[in-house]
């Protein structure tokens, strides 16, 4: 059941990263299309991952599924921890809100911003390559899945932290690493087999390479079990996300 | 009806009690204060009942609601208004307003919020930023804040703590109006006077325990009685005076409890008598600060 609360705190989540929009929007699209180019211009045709798929064909849905992922975490994370430090969280937790309803309020505002700043570094970088889209529902599947479990994450990371730099560590040892070393820029294959085993643990790795499955119909694993693999990821965090909520954990002491 | 219940409420952080077992019953259409000094507890009750702390033991409820187990009905019938003076940074005062009421589930209340707005004078600030707004604005605020929902119950963590008489004023006689109209009102204040004039009840709190609860009439009346203030002169006061002491003598300044009028006039024959004249001569009514004072002090309420 969607009530007004859920409704007003997936409204206000949202107000919140619109109305800075030039840094929660229009930098993360910047940024993305500085990987293009630079990347772009001094690997392409000199690596070819699939055949036929340029290097820049088969950057771009990596940056999109990268940008879609670290702005999902780092809405509702800023949001939460913003609003901790300043002491405005009292606001919703003085309110009936329930825990499903701050989880997935916060979570589908992030989502929100992570598929919008997807969307826009797609329709930007788009221009530079030739891209098919084998699959289509693929690729929509694997940027919702991927910005749940990173709105799910930056809820948790939120939480937890109790100060900007615990926040700032969450992001830097844990989500960037994953990140980068998830095949954003290369295919595993051509990594040595200790790190493509490595790779295999990263569950980032799965909506990567599902999420390029949809544009070029080739990727390094079969996208069912991708899919099946992340979205169990989905689940475990999404649990825990909800108990610590509900348990009040770092929240309501 | 039982406004709200607090049954046994403990909490301690670490090696320090909090709230050792707190039991108060606040019925409904009451204005209830809550006194004690600093780290007395006042704050870490009112958070619980708020549910933004949970107790160790104990339990609270609001119109028979459990704060934990049933917090939805529980904190739709409780506004509260919190001590820091907290604010959203990214929104106005109306979007600030028309938020909070959709948490609570009032998706079309733009009539009450206006209402809220006039009343706390805060209709000119209406498309202001919150940051742009001075203190006593952002105080205003958050009062509205805890009323968008018309809660049943009250509760003001401090409302006027570093706020001019003016915000004081405007505040006081809308929470009058509300409690008039029904509302309960617990208050926690600083200012004595404050209570004094606005509490019909209060308990006192020391160290995470309450240590006295009553009408605010009985609790002055019992504790201290009145006062005549004397200045003496030619010797001092004499020794069959002296059980009569009720604060430390200021040079010749004596203050002497009485309890009855009549005995103003024993007292100044006694001094006659012994050749005292007096130089200066006062009246006074004992106050809650008196009473507040003696409490935390460690007298016993019988």
């Amino acid at each position: 059941m969607i009530t007004t609360g859920f409704r007003t705190l997936v409204y206000k989540e949202t107000l919140r990263f619109y109305k800075v929009a030039t840094q929660t929007i229009a930098a993360p699209i910047l940024t993305a299309m500085l990987y293009l180019l630079i990347f772009g211009h001094v690997l392409s045709g000199r690596v070819e991952v699939y055949p036929g798929v340029s290097y820049t064909a088969f950057l771009i849905p990596g940056l999109v599924m990268m940008s879609v992922l670290q702005n999902s975490f780092a809405n509702s994370s800023s949001s939460l921890i913003q609003s901790k430090i300043t002491g405005n969280l009292v606001f919703v937790l003085l309110t009936p809100l329930s825990h499903w309803e701050i989880f997935s309020a916060y979570v589908l505002a992030s989502m929100v911003r992570g598929i919008t700043v997807g969307l826009g570094v797609f329709v930007i970088t788009a221009w530079f390559a030739h891209l098919s889209f084998t699959a289509p529902l693929w690729i929509i599947a694997f940027a919702l899945l991927g910005a749940a479990i990173l709105g799910t994450m930056g809820l948790i990371a939120g939480i937890w932290a109790e100060k900007f730099d615990q926040l700032a560590a969450f992001q830097n040892f844990l989500i960037v690493p994953l990140t980068f070393l998830a095949g954003v820029f290369y295919s595993i294959h051509s990594l040595p087999a200790f790190w493509q085993g490595a790779s295999h643990l990263n569950p980032f790795f799965y909506m990567i390479d599902g999420f390029r499955y949809g544009f070029f119909g080739q990727s390094d694993i079969n996208p069912w079990i991708s899919f099946c693999i992340v979205a169990a990821f989905l689940v475990v965090l999404a649990l825990l996300a909800i108990r610590l909520l509900r348990s009040g954990y770092r929240l309501r002491h | 009806m039982t406004a709200i219940q607090i049954s046994n409420v403990e909490k301690r952080y670490k090696s320090l009690q909090a709230l050792g077992g707190v039991s108060l019953t606040i019925e409904e259409g009451e204005f209830f204060g809550l006194l004690g000094p600093n780290g007395a507890g006042k704050t870490t009750l009112i958070s619980i009942i708020a549910g933004l702390i949970r107790a160790d033991a104990g339990g609270v409820k609001i119109h028979g609601h459990d704060v934990v187990t049933d917090f939805r009905e529980a904190r739709k019938k409780l506004g509260v208004v919190p001590q820091e003076l907290v604010f959203d940074p990214f929104f106005t005062v109306r979007e600030t307003l028309r938020l909070q009421s959709g948490y609570f589930g009032l998706g079309n209340n733009d009539k009450w919020i206006d209402e809220v707005m006039e009343n706390l004078d805060l209709t000119k600030k209406a498309d202001t930023n919150m940051r742009a707004l001075s203190g006593g604005m952002k105080r205003r605020v958050l009062v509205a804040q805890a009323l968008v929902h018309k809660p049943p119950v009250i509760v003001l963590d401090e409302p006027t703590a570093g706020v001019d008489v003016e915000l004081r004023q405007t505040l006081w006689k809308f929470i009058s109006r509300l409690n008039r109209e029904g509302h309960t009102v617990v208050l926690t204040t600083h200012y004595l006077e404050e209570a004094q004039a606005m509490c019909k009840r209060v308990a006192m709190l020391r160290a995470g325990q309450v240590v006295a609860l009553d009408s605010m009439s009985n609790l002055i009346r019992r504790i201290s009685g009145s006062q005549l203030v004397v200045h003496v002169q030619n010797g001092g006061l004499p020794q069959d005076l002296t059980h009569l002491i009720s604060h430390p003598p200021e040079g010749n300044k004596y203050s002497l409890r009485i309890n009855e009028y009549s005995e103003v006039e024993k007292i100044l024959a006694r001094l006659r008598e012994a050749g005292a004249s007096i130089d200066e001569m006062q009246l006074q009514q004992a106050d809650l600060e008196d009473v507040f004072l003696q409490i935390m002090d460690g007298a016993e309420i019988a």
